[in-house]
């Protein structure tokens, strides 16, 4: 019985290997994207009808997890394009020596930050927020000492483990530096539980674990629109809220340098675009021509974007790690 | 040389396990160092595992005798159900469980009615109650196999020579439990040790890092790989000490030869011991069942939502599940029998090297088969390939539990019988053995078949997006805030699991000759 699956499997994989005749662009993402939900499928289907080829994913955990796995196969990688890296990672990256530039410039990004990485190309963005249920939490906190001094419950991620729980990390770090440790320390009997990615911890937010849960302004706009449940909404922090810019970089050495750059061409048109903001429910990087989707502008809008640039994020998430270990530990 | 398979698969135990890390090792550009951070990690690690294998051995023994000396309705569903948290994908047993004891919980809203708070679970007793919702049921399933390991005829001895159940404690069941106890202690400290999920949702925060989270972070965040390694040697040695402890402390017993029927205990019963067991049973099925049925009700709803690719997602995790059940039975069987003729030391380090596996991490194990496969072929075709082995041999030690002991007593009975008649190499496999080891190697299978189902771990790196097993899809879908449809997932997998392992359970527990 074993043997035929086996047999199978081995001959499906030749098979496979033969059928290379057209060109195959390899994109590398992180799992979500390429979930029958995500962007992925539409991606694939709007591209392969332009490229004469073959758009191929493959996928790993989340923007860390991307950046270890192209580190793990280094400069002899199939890999032509890395998709969901942010900004807190392309330091790092750009280290590795494993990107090149993407030579694209003039291009207007509506983000609130002037874009100026030679390396990377960001395709969407959004804001870290407090997301809370209206009935639940009828006045919701203005700052981080004010959630930190009421008694609400919430959830977070580890940011050892997940990407937007060390964007709060980073948050509260650029918001109040100095006092983050005190921050930390009222905030700790506030926190319910952390958990080891985004997916649990909305998980039980949403089985009514904790109060508000930290994840992005856009996720109202999944239940408003996909659920038409208005009842989901992030509060607005006085101090201002961290962003996430999630960005594309094109491999150094890559077999199929010129479909990489038709990639990354169309990342940046309006194709792609506009499938974001219902896949992926993050801003796109360049407002779609027909502009948001209905129930985008209900959205909370920030009144400060706030961001470390590529060179600081990598010295203010160890000190901001380093505290929060330390006022949690304890 | 009828040993070489045993050993053939020894090595190939340790060359996943330590072969691994080695290669991890080697591909570091640093020598990790550990600091206080690390070391804090390795005392709550050691601390956690030791008090959820504690209460989870404990409670299993009044629960698994209860199971053994009553026949009672629905005793083999509930038998097969028993298997069901093990098997559950982390997360789906942390929703379950937060179901029933969370801030929202079942009984948060019950004592809500007498205006009591809600419970707090979290903190180091949620992390005990995790583990031992995991645990109690694998310990129970080992220590009810040492009471069927006890011949009929001694129990109808005991009944007939008046004993009392004090009477059959103390000759009969104590040194089986001695036997079978430390094994079952050790199998779920180690499972326990590399926890990370489980210890961190429900320990409440960094202060519950197990040393699988400080793996994980020095991989994923500061691409550390010495470091990873370095750590990983560390819970393997922990776990390795564990490991010569237990066979230091069991001390093996066999009860003689009996007609090698089917054990059906015979006691002086009497009411307070019948309401007894009805306790144990009541109890530890509530306690189990509770999140199970949350687990179902939660997803019932989601079926009607889950996407077209999740049949065939279901279909390749059913294949690979079968697959690594039959790597697993072989693997365990070889080792167990190679075990019994090699005696002395070998065995011991045969045995050894079998246990070694649940203390690597799955994290590292599949690092290293990655850096290793890398240069070969593009390690996301062989994803699936690799989960069956790997969960074959993660299986591995359960099915030695099992099997070593029962290799042991059917030799011991009827190994000179079996000699004399020059029953040797694939006839002895074939009369002599799977008819007396099919219980073992039927709950190795059903194990390994469950686990690999379930399996989230070495998947997740070598994860082909067209090619997603069940479990990954579900992940998917909850990161596409698809909850529902998640739950409907989850719930699929339950039921796919369970009918696995009790296909293969049950095949094993159908005594025919009885």
């Amino acid at each position: 019985m074993k043997q035929p699956i086996i047999a199978a499997g081995l001959f499906a994989l030749a098979t496979n290997v033969q059928a290379a005749e057209t060109p195959v662009l390899t994109v590398l993402t992180y799992d979500s994207f390429v979930s029958d939900w995500g962007p992925g499928p539409q991606v694939e289907e709007a591209f392969e009808s332009i490229c004469d080829c073959d758009l191929r994913f493959e996928s790993a955990g989340d923007g860390a997890a991307l950046l270890a796995r192209l580190r793990l196969e280094g400069a002899r990688t199939d890999v032509d394009v890395v998709l969901g890296l942010d900004t807190n990672l392309t330091n790092a990256a750009i280290k590795t020596g494993l990107f090149e530039e993407h030579g694209q410039t003039d291009i207007e990004f509506d983000l609130p930050i002037t874009w100026s990485d030679p390396y990377f190309l960001p395709f969407d963005w959004g804001y870290f927020a407090f997301v809370y249920d209206k009935k639940t939490v009828p006045n919701p906190p203005k700052t981080m000492f004010e959630l930190a001094e009421s008694d609400l419950n919430i959830v977070i991620q580890d940011p050892r483990s997940s990407t937007p729980g060390l964007g709060l990390l980073l948050w509260a770090q650029i918001t109040h530096g100095e006092d983050a440790t005190r921050l930390w320390e009222t905030l700790s009997d506030n926190i319910v539980t952390v958990t080891k990615g985004w997916s649990e911890a909305y998980g039980l937010f949403l089985d009514g674990e904790a109060d508000m849960v930290l994840s992005y302004t856009t996720s109202p706009a999944y239940h408003l629109i996909a659920e038409t449940d208005d009842s989901k909404a992030a509060a607005l922090f006085e101090e201002g809220h961290y962003m996430q810019v999630e960005v594309a970089g094109k491999v150094a050495g890559s077999q199929q340098s010129e479909l990489a750059d038709q990639f990354l061409s169309f990342m940046v048109s309006d194709r792609f675009q506009s499938i974001i903001p219902t896949t992926n429910w993050m801003y796109p990087a360049l407002t779609p021509d027909a502009g948001l989707p209905d129930g985008f502008d209900t959205l909370m809008t920030p009144n400060q974007a706030l961001l470390y640039s590529a060179e600081q994020a990598p010295v203010a998430r160890d000190e901001a790690l380093e505290i929060w270990l330390n006022v949690l530990s304890k | 040389m009828r040993n070489w398979p045993g050993i053939g698969a020894a090595i190939l135990v340790a060359a996943l396990t330590i072969g691994t890390v080695l290669t991890v090792l080697i591909h570091a550009e640093t020598a990790g160092h550990m600091g206080s951070a690390d070391w804090s990690a390795i005392r709550f690690t050691v601390l956690q595992a030791l008090i959820s294998a504690l209460i989870s051995t404990v409670i299993a023994v009044p629960v698994a005798r209860a199971l053994a000396r009553r026949k009672f309705l629905g005793r083999n569903v509930l038998i097969t159900l028993l298997g069901a948290p093990f098997i559950l994908p982390v997360i789906v047993a942390i929703l379950g469980l937060l179901d029933v004891f969370g801030r929202n919980g079942l009984l948060s809203t019950i004592i809500n009615w007498f205006n009591l708070p809600p419970v707090h679970i979290y903190g180091m007793h949620g992390v005990i109650l995790a583990h031992v919702f995991f645990n109690l049921p694998l310990a129970t399933r080992l220590i009810l196999l040492g009471w069927q390991s006890i011949p009929a005829e001694q129990f109808r001895l005991a009944a007939g020579l008046g004993f009392s159940a004090r009477d059959i404690g103390r000759i009969l069941e104590r040194p089986m439990l001695r036997q079978v106890l430390p094994g079952a202690f050790m199998v779920i400290f180690v499972i326990c040790t590399t926890s990370f999920a489980v210890a961190l949702t429900l320990g409440g925060g960094p202060k519950a890092t197990t040393v699988e989270l400080a793996i994980y972070q020095a991989f994923r965040l500061d691409f550390d790989l010495g470091k990873a390694a370095l750590l990983s040697l560390v819970q393997l040695l922990i776990c390795t000490s564990a490991a010569l402890v237990m066979l230091r402390v069991q001390v093996p017993h066999t009860f003689g030869a009996g007609l090698d029927r089917t054990p059906q205990l015979w006691l002086n019963d009497s009411p307070p011991l019948k309401w007894l067991d009805r306790f144990w049973i009541g109890a530890s099925s509530l306690f189990l069942i509770l999140p199970l049925a949350m687990v179902l009700i939660r997803g019932l709803p989601g079926l009607f939502l889950m996407p077209d690719g999740i049949s065939a997602a279901a279909l390749r995790s059913v294949v690979v599940a079968f697959c690594s059940a039959m790597i697993s039975v072989t693997l365990a069987y070889s080792i167990a029998a190679a075990r019994h003729s090699l005696g002395g030391l070998r065995a011991k380090l045969l045995e050894a090297t079998g246990y070694l596996v649940i203390a690597a991490s799955p994290l590292v194990i599949g690092t290293g088969l990655f850096i290793l496969l890398f240069p070969i072929t593009n390690p996301q075709n062989l994803a699936l390939p690799i989960t069956a082995l790997v969960n074959a041999v993660m299986a591995l030690p359960f099915g030695l539990r099992t099997l070593i002991p029962a290799v042991a007593d059917v030799e011991q009975r009827f190994g000179k019988l079996a000699d004399s008649f020059e029953l040797t190499g694939w006839k002895r496999l074939w009369h002599l053995h799977i008819p007396r080891l099919r219980r073992p190697l039927g709950f190795t299978a059903g194990l390994a078949a469950a686990l690999s189902m379930g399996d989230l771990g070495v998947i997740t790196l070598f994860a082909d997006p067209g090619n997603a097993t069940l479990p990954l899809q579900m992940y998917r879908l909850m990161g596409s805030y698809q909850m529902g449809a998640a739950a409907g997932a989850a719930l699929l997998l339950l039921v796919l699991s369970l009918a696995l392992f009790w296909a293969f359970d049950r095949g094993g527990r159908m005594d025919a000759d009885a």
